[in-house]
């Protein structure tokens, strides 16, 4: 308990003699709503005290960083030996145009890289198939074989910065692709740092990039784990989202839990299915979050996942390596956060939620452009975005010391109420047998679609407001300068492939993937043949081709 | 007895992107306004909404795009609807679209735009306004 | 009732419409059923000239709770047939909010990818206030598809009611999904689901409580039925959906079993009872829009029926005696013995 008898006493009498000067008040001048709630839609008091946070334990909930329940981060230091890493999402374009962004990037004082890959490529299709057409190089960067990665990577030293790779259906391929790249560039597996996505089960709950069914899908993945703990032990094989989550308009609750119970699916899996220890690999396991605009809440929701991750590797794994309690996660603030309208007013978004990010102690964070609700972000947009952190981590002194809001009385107990019902999410998710089990009877869809639909109807109603959007509209909209992408580069891409088709050695791809066909057939890791395929510049689809016709296609269930 | 004609509509999502949250919401809402709402899922070529649309004889077809691929994919739904003696179906539109493209994608035969934003109020109101459901017409 | 201004510009005739629907011109039909849907009385004459082109497909219905897995059945079931050949037309029904009048179609979401495929045609319908299951308009719709020359048609009902027995009056072969841990053993024992069943599926065959669903059904069968033909029906199993491959296998096999249901229909008077059925039932329907509507219709309009309404509230007259009233007057020059046939209607 951290207070006395007396304090709480006394912290009674105050609160109920307050409470009754409010109840005289607000009948002279009545609060300007019924219900205050947060953007999940949580309800808060209008004051917390020491009552709301009796039962809390210094030494068991809260502690120092460093050690059990690590609420208050991994690293020991904080972000005075280093920062988090600043890393920017960008890709757009052909492999050349977004090369030429990283290095500017990285001039800019990036730390490390992060890719956007466009559709056809996140989907596992060639820029040339009948389903990709028009979508070429449009969100993110298109690529169809190894000449695209290594043209992507050119002139990047491979062994120094660490790149994260949005993908998930096609990731083993990517991974494989960059790989094979960095080797050709003189730089073996086990130097390469990273992150590929890899997270398949937020697709099916929320951003439907699929192509496999959830079990053979959740099998790769384990494939990637088992892979990257042997052989190139620098990288995350997996990060594990609630960024997707939350962007399909869950509440911040939600996006704790499922992403946690996510975790859990993926770390039983590799246990069962290759029988790897837990401490072998849980310390490569990443975790992603949103930063959405609910300032506490984000907060409070970073804090709890860090203790609730403690708590589920040491008492439901047993794992011993304290690396193995660290969640270690990466944060994009809200895309969904952003409007339209007034985009200006979404660098001041965004840098509340990156603010909350970095009060929350994330690891590593990617700053939303203001322009990217329009269209992928200019590089003047990107710059900005990119000078907010600076700004918050050299100017704020929000970097000075680690987790300033604990022991708030608000804060300490927001985050415990957060824990709690993500437990019981967590709860009822083991009950009907495990995620993928919730998946398929569209549990967590269902749940996060209900939240969305309610907090458009609260926005309809103006119960939640959006400046810009739902009150304090401008007269006339401000005409801002977008990014374009060239029509041609998607003719360009498919001459580029065509060539590759023509030049390659048809018959070892042709081996290659028969090959792949076989090891998927008997259940082995497809990490090493698949990056054999790559190197004989198998394209993405011809390798996804073989997943897709041994472990079938998934569709849209279609969960309202 | 003769019943008042429904309005049908069918919400879909051309292209490859999966962000069908605005798309999920809208078929809900437009349940609730009344209306019969077919959802063909993510994902879709505009050769499958096309069909899709003509065999469920919906009067209006809401595309939703976030990926950008709007300028090629938008044009050819109304394209096949007209050419399978469909284009008396409305098709209207939504996803981060730039205002740039509006003057195009109008041309092409799109009859309204509604980008991030919009309320769901609004996007009723104008079918209201500017959709009759297509029953007794041959 | 007045016809619709558009009749006006109509540019095909009733014999020009038939001819293209049953030529399987996609666009007339599915604006057929809309028509038909919406009530429209020249909807039931392009009807008069579909009618005798129909009679020829294999009309299966499917039936279940929700989240059941009708439509995935279903969407396997299309795939099956097609790889066989056969054409296929899908009518899937969904209901109708009681309080908004709208309603969400989410069956073809799973049957999507046969929407390019000539051979396929699938249509949603919502039950607009009907009982049973179904829509009103399912009767004529299965029409219109067997007259567009659809050798195979699938009946997807709503399955949210317990009265789901309409389906019956439809299809020559009845297809019930039950899903093990979902109550289903219970809706099983409820009257009406076991005496409609010609197959019964169990999906998700994978989860706990499979085997003693299987067994319950058996139990059920044995107690209570006699099989008409012979044909006791099959309980299969279908295994997990996200196992594609034995899936396939285990729709193959409710394939086959659904197509020798029907060979042993045709090959006894079981086909034609359930024809005469459903004759009964259209003539029945047909005679209840030709005598009954057309008078409603005349009382309303003239006021008379809210008068009518009045005096039964007030208790100052009752409804058995202004039907013989009614009666009395539009069969005037009949019989008393045939207006007596007509209240029946």
């Amino acid at each position: 308990m951290p207070f006395s008898k007396e304090t709480l006493i006394i912290s009674r009498e105050l609160t109920e003699q307050w409470e009754k000067e409010v109840a005289s008040a607000i009948k002279d001048n009545p609060d300007q709503k019924t219900r205050f709630t947060t953007q999940s839609d949580f309800e808060i008091k209008r004051l917390y005290t020491p009552q709301d946070i009796e039962n809390l334990d210094f030494a068991r909930d809260i502690g120092v960083p460093g050690v059990f329940p690590y609420l208050r981060g991994n690293q020991i230091t904080g972000y005075r030996s280093k920062y988090w890493t600043f890393r920017m999402f960008s890709g757009m374009g052909s492999a050349r145009d977004t090369n030429q962004r990283w290095h500017l990037l990285l001039r800019e004082g990036n730390t490390g890289l992060s890719t956007a890959f466009d559709f056809p490529t996140l989907m596992g299709y060639d820029t040339g198939s009948p389903k990709a057409r028009g979508e070429c190089g449009k969100c993110g960067v298109a690529i169809d074989t190894l000449e695209d990665m290594m043209t992507l990577v050119a002139g990047i030293p491979l062994d120094q910065v660490t790149t994260s790779m949005t993908i998930n259906p096609p990731a083993t391929v990517l991974w494989s692709m960059y790989i094979a790249a960095a080797q050709a560039g003189g730089v073996p597996a086990t130097k390469i740092g990273g992150t590929i996505q890899n997270d398949m089960l937020k697709e099916f709950i929320a951003q439907k990039t699929f192509m496999c069914p959830p079990e053979p899908s959740v099998k790769l993945i384990s494939d990637t784990i088992e892979f990257g703990t042997k052989y190139v032990p620098r990288w995350n094989p997996i990060s594990i989202s609630g960024y997707h989550i939350r962007e399909a308009g869950s509440t911040a609750i939600q996006e704790l839990a499922f992403t946690l119970r996510d975790g859990i699916e993926y770390v039983e899996d590799v246990i069962r299915r290759k029988g790897l220890d837990v401490d072998e690999f849980a310390p490569r396991l990443s975790f992603f979050f949103n930063s959405h605009i609910d300032f506490f809440e984000e907060i409070c929701k970073m804090r709890a996942a860090r203790r609730m991750w403690a708590k589920i590797m040491r008492d439901r794994f047993k794992a011993k390596n304290p690396r193995s309690l660290w969640m270690r996660f990466h944060t994009q603030t809200a895309g969904c956060s952003l409007t339209a309208q007034q985009p200006l007013n979404n660098i001041t978004r965004t840098t509340i939620e990156a603010l909350a990010a970095v009060l929350g102690g994330t690891q590593s964070l990617h700053t939303n452009s203001f322009d990217e609700v329009l269209c992928l972000p200019s590089e003047a947009a990107a710059t900005i975005a990119l000078r907010t952190q600076q700004i918050i981590a050299e100017e704020s002194g929000a970097a000075n010391t680690i987790d300033p809001l604990a022991g708030s009385y608000f804060i300490e107990s927001l985050t415990n109420e957060m824990e709690e019902q993500a437990w019981k999410y967590i709860e009822k998710i083991d009950q009907m047998g495990g995620m993928i089990e919730a998946i398929k009877r569209g549990y967590p869809q269902q749940e996060i679609a209900d939240a969305a639909y309610n907090f458009q109807l609260q926005l309809d109603s103006r119960e939640k407001i959006q400046v810009g959007v739902n009150k304090y509209l401008a007269r006339e909209e401000e005409k801002i300068p977008l990014q374009q992408i060239d029509e041609q580069v998607e003719e360009e891409q498919i001459k580029r492939l065509n060539e590759v088709r023509r030049r390659r050695d048809w018959k070892a791809v042709k081996t290659s993937l028969l090959e792949l066909k076989d090891v998927c057939k008997r259940g082995d890791n497809v990490m090493p043949t698949c990056i054999e395929a790559v190197k004989n510049l198998a394209s993405i689809q011809e390798i996804c081709d073989v997943y897709r016709e041994v472990y079938g296609e998934y569709r849209d269930p279609g969960l309202y | 007895m003769v019943e008042q004609g429904k309005i049908r509509i069918m919400v879909a999502k051309p292209g490859l992107d999966g962000h069908d949250r605005g798309a999920r919401i809208l078929s809900r809402y437009f349940r609730d306004a009344g209306f019969e709402v077919i959802y063909t899922g993510c994902h879709q070529t505009p050769e499958q909404i096309a069909a899709a649309a003509v065999q469920e004889d919906v009067d209006l077809v809401g595309l939703s795009c976030l990926s950008g691929a709007h300028r090629f994919l938008f044009p050819r739904v109304v394209e096949l609807l007209r050419q399978q003696g469909a284009g008396d179906i409305v098709v209207i539109a939504g996803g981060i679209i730039p205002e740039d493209d509006f003057p195009f994608l109008h041309q092409a035969g799109i009859k309204a735009i509604f980008t991030p934003g919009a309320s769901l109020e609004s996007i009723v109101d104008w079918i209201k306004e500017n959709v009759k459901t297509g029953s007794g017409n041959e | 009732m007045s016809k619709p201004a558009v009749e006006m510009s109509k540019p095909l005739d009733d014999r020009e419409k038939a001819a293209k629907i049953t030529a399987g011109d996609v666009r007339t039909a599915s604006r057929l059923i809309r028509n038909l849907e919406d009530r429209l009385p020249t909807a039931k004459t392009t009807l008069k000239h579909i009618f005798l082109h129909t009679g020829r497909a294999h009309v299966i219905g499917i039936t279940g709770s929700p989240g059941a897995g009708k439509s995935t059945i279903a969407d396997a079931l299309i795939a099956s047939y097609r790889k066989l050949g056969k054409t296929v037309g899908v009518l899937a029904v969904d209901p109708t909010s009681p309080f908004t009048g709208g309603a969400i179609l989410g069956d073809r979401i799973r049957m999507q990818r046969h929407a390019e495929d000539p051979g396929v045609f699938i249509r949603s319908l919502a039950t607009r206030g009907s009982l049973g299951g179904l829509s009103h308009a399912v009767g004529d719709a299965i029409h219109v598809l067997d007259a567009m020359g659809k050798d195979i048609i699938l009946i997807e009902t709503v399955g949210t009611g317990q009265q789901e027995v309409e389906i019956i009056n439809h299809a020559h072969t009845v297809v019930v999904l039950l899903v093990p841990g979902m109550g289903d053993e219970i809706q099983a024992m409820k009257a009406g689901i076991m005496e409609i069943a010609d197959i019964f599926v169990i999906n998700k065959a994978d989860r706990e409580g499979a085997r003693q669903l299987h067994g319950i059904i058996s139990a059920m069968l044995d107690l209570a039925r006699e099989f008409p033909g012979g044909w006791r029906p099959p309980i299969l199993e279908v295994e997990n959906f996200f196992e594609p491959v034995s899936f396939l296998d285990r729709i193959a096999i409710l394939q086959e079993s659904v197509d020798r249901h029907y060979q042993l229909m045709a090959g006894s008077e079981l086909l034609e009872d359930r024809l005469k059925r459903k004759s009964i039932l259209e003539l029945n329907e047909a005679l209840r829009a030709a005598l009954i509507e057309p008078v409603m219709h005349d009382l309303v309009r003239e006021g008379e029926f809210a008068g009518m309404i009045s005096r039964i509230m007030k208790k100052e007259a009752d409804p058995y005696s202004l039907a013989e009233e009614i009666a009395a007057r539009y069969f005037k020059a009949k019989t008393a013995g045939k207006t007596q046939v007509a209240r029946l209607a």
